[in-house]
């Protein structure tokens, strides 16, 4: 155990020695996280609308004062006809065009169904849609209010968005980039820090001395659960204080899920070292194959229900998934251990795993 | 003799590339699977939302109007009580991403007053669909009162005498139209942006860390007293990375057609010659990291820092029009964007070199700074 401790104290020194790459471990998932957390929004607002109004009467002027009335909306062209519309759509001046019909209070008072068309720039199917369902709520809202003196029936709802009811995208992206940033950087260290072992011939020598395999991992790996964890505490700093992310559960329980997650982290680098021969390769199969897959197929951006059937079960094989579902959970819904235990679960289940294949490898070599 | 030295390069690097066989599959295995996984997995589409139903009123009416919400096919029924505290916890544990609640007294109210309200609630944790989750349900909801109303106010005519419209149609006839991508196709604008990111993540630092091991074992001094010049020497770094991640962006783009059915309605030759010149500016990126870092761990994070924010902020997932106007000033200066759009415009569009000339003179420029100053960078440290 003496060993293992006067192991553990050198490798710190390693570390604190190299102040610029300590300097950087620090700073970088902080940076990151308030640099994305400003950045990334989905939230669209202040849609390009051109409204084609061919003949304008009371009912046309009505429905425009709808587009003008909300901020979603920006009219930024009254056209005659559609002649024009291609042009404004090419040229990028507007996002969305809304054609109504000549005639169209008279279609109206008859009932015969007034023609409107929306067209809306759909390059990006996301923004697109949105911005159609947006032009599409503001016509039928018009629709509905005309339709209570008629014989219709009118059901309204009230309309509650549980856990984030003003729909902020920053308190989505949040949980999403903590994870993101915390797992590349923490695989990235521990993955670099084994490996440059293994490039350098030293670790053959660790492996002779009377340390055993799993004893040179946990002291390799211990300095940056440490690190790792000054990441945890400045990231979710940075969302309590800058982007007022609210934390309605307990934060001991987010600080402690965030130390699992680190575990987690640590070792998979931990395994991608094992498994590769020389830093590149290590790093490389770190970047690559954890950055993109991260940002992808956690749910971090694109919600895990939209995926196809067959890939939603892929997803469950990443670590930042069960993380993004922990922190929204705590952050977002308050829930506690109760709710979350399955999640605590599966991330422990995956680090205990992810370690007895790295150490069976670290093992083999020695054999 | 130059020309000599260069060849000889080469074959060093490309005899080292060869060697590391684990590097070479991930080169060609990594792009292909994650292509392949990842362009699937980039949607919004909205699919079916799990609906809780909390009904009080437990009539004719109330179960239509589900009916209606499930037959819209965005909805389905995920579970039924008389409890509202079910119904929360059932969206705590998500197994449900709305809650319908109709009151008591839903059916009198229709039949007594021509109207009624209903509660819903949606799990708005993950992302914007419960926004469009709610334009969807506020459809339904108009739509079924309609009938309703012709159903159970036979007296409800048009004002000329004819006959009342046809149930489900609306007095305001909308049509909607999206231009440019009418199916609303999330592969076929994902695919090449996806595609792009790979190469670029290949080519920047794949070059970098190249370098910096030379630093590191020391071997970068040794050739440094060798006549081997640093335009030698860059080259030989530089070149076989540069076909690698052609070679990458080819094979990808074939995967495109025939996995996607990615359109290829522009000319190839003229992605590849864009390719040619970003991928140069993606290694020029590489270059000036392994300049500026000392070991192969600082050339590692820089990289990383660098290729979050090529990625994050290239506008491929979520849109630069959202973005605070410095951070689309920090979109702008990224070449990912600009590459982007290229692929997206020749291949999809089917643009000609005179539609993508202001990203393409954007690019070069844009190379050629970085590799100028990269170069100029290198000759300092090393001298």
């Amino acid at each position: 155990m003496n060993a293992l401790r006067g192991f553990i104290v050198k490798e710190f020194h390693h570390i604190l020695r190299d102040r610029q790459t300590l300097l950087i471990l620090l700073l970088l998932p902080l940076a990151q996280v308030i640099l994305f957390g400003y950045a990334l929004r989905t939230d669209v607002r202040g849609v390009r609308v051109a409204i084609v109004d061919p003949a304008p009467d009371a009912s046309t002027l009505a429905l425009r004062s709808r587009f003008t009335a909300t901020d979603l909306f920006r009219v930024v062209e009254v056209l005659p006809s559609t002649a024009a519309v291609p042009r404004a759509f090419a040229s990028g001046r507007v996002d969305q065009a809304v054609v109504l019909q000549p005639g169209f209070a008279r279609a109206l008072a008859r009932g015969e169904g007034a023609q409107v068309m929306v067209i809306t720039d759909a390059t990006d199917p996301n923004t697109g849609s949105t911005m159609q369902a947006y032009a599409t709520a503001v016509i039928q809202d018009y629709e509905r209010e005309l339709r209570t003196g008629g014989g219709g029936m009118r059901i309204d709802a009230a309309v509650r968005m549980r856990f984030n009811p003003t729909l902020e995208s920053v308190n989505l992206f949040i949980p999403g980039l903590i994870a993101l940033v915390l797992t590349v950087v923490s695989a990235l260290m521990s993955a670099i820090s084994l490996s440059r072992e293994k490039e350098r011939g030293t670790l053959e020598i660790l492996l002779v001395s009377p340390l055993k395999a799993w004893q040179i991992i946990v002291g390799k790996v211990l300095p940056y659960l440490v690190l790792g964890f000054a990441n945890v505490l400045t990231v979710l700093g940075a969302a309590w204080f800058i982007f007022r992310v609210p934390f309605r559960g307990s934060v001991l329980l987010l600080l402690a899920e965030s130390l699992l997650f680190i575990v987690t982290s640590l070792t998979l680098g931990v395994l991608i070292a094992a498994v590769t021969s020389s830093q590149r390769t290590a790093m490389m199969g770190a970047l690559l194959g954890l950055m993109m897959p991260t940002t992808i197929l956690s749910g971090m951006i694109f919600p895990i229900a939209s995926m196809p059937g067959w890939l939603q079960p892929v997803t469950n094989a990443i670590p930042g998934k069960w993380f993004i579902l922990i922190s929204r959970g705590i952050m977002l819904k308050g829930v506690g251990l109760g709710h979350l235990w399955q999640e605590t679960a599966v991330l422990a289940g995956m680090t205990l795993v992810l370690l007895a294949v790295a150490v069976r490898r670290f093992n083999v070599r020695l054999g | 003799m130059p020309m000599r030295v260069l060849r000889f390069l080469l074959r060093k690097e490309f005899l080292q590339i060869r060697r590391d066989k684990a590097m070479l599959r991930m080169l060609v295995a990594v792009p292909v699977v994650q292509l392949l996984l990842l362009s699937s997995a980039a949607t919004f589409e909205i699919r079916r939302s799990r609906m809780y139903l909390v009904d009080a009123d437990h009539s004719a009416m109330s179960r239509g109007l589900v009916q209606r919400m499930v037959a819209s096919g965005r909805f389905e029924l995920a579970g039924a009580s008389s409890s509202a505290a079910l119904a929360d916890e059932r969206m705590l544990d998500r197994g449900a991403t709305t809650i319908l609640r109709v009151p008591a007294g839903f059916e009198r109210d229709l039949v007594r007053d021509g109207h009624a309200n209903v509660q819903l609630v949606f799990n708005a944790e993950d992302g914007a669909a419960a926004g469009v989750l709610r334009s969807y349900a506020v459809r339904i909801l108009a739509a079924y009162g309609a009938e309703l109303g012709r159903e159970l106010r036979p007296t409800f005519r048009t004002v000329d005498g004819r006959a009342p419209p046809a149930p489900g149609a609306a007095r305001i006839d909308l049509r909607t139209r999206g231009w440019y991508n009418p199916e609303l196709n999330y592969t076929h604008y994902m695919v090449p942006g996806i595609l792009v990111v790979l190469v670029t993540i290949i080519a920047t630092t794949i070059g970098a860390m190249n370098i910096v091991r030379e630093k590191e074992i020391g071997t970068l001094e040794q050739l440094n007293v060798t006549p081997v010049t640093r335009a030698q020497f860059i080259a030989s770094k530089l070149l076989p990375f540069w076909l690698i991640a052609l070679a990458d962006l080819a094979l990808g783009l074939a995967l495109a057609r025939l996995v996607f059915g990615i359109p290829m309605r522009g000319s190839l030759l003229l992605v590849f010659g864009a390719a040619v010149i970003y991928l140069a500016a993606a290694l020029g990126i590489g270059l000036w990291v392994s300049t500026v870092a000392g070991t192969q761990q600082q050339a590692m994070f820089l990289s990383y820092a660098i290729n979050l924010v090529y990625l994050l902020m290239s506008g491929l997932f979520t849109p630069v029009q959202s973005m605070p106007g410095w951070a689309q000033w920090v979109a702008e200066a990224s070449p990912v964007k600009h590459f982007i759009v290229i692929m997206r415009s020749v291949l999809v569009k089917g643009a000609g070199l005179a539609d993508i000339r202001v990203p393409l003179l954007v690019l070069t420029v844009y190379g050629i700074v970085v590799l100028a100053l990269a170069v100029r960078q290198y000759s300092k440290t090393t001298a």
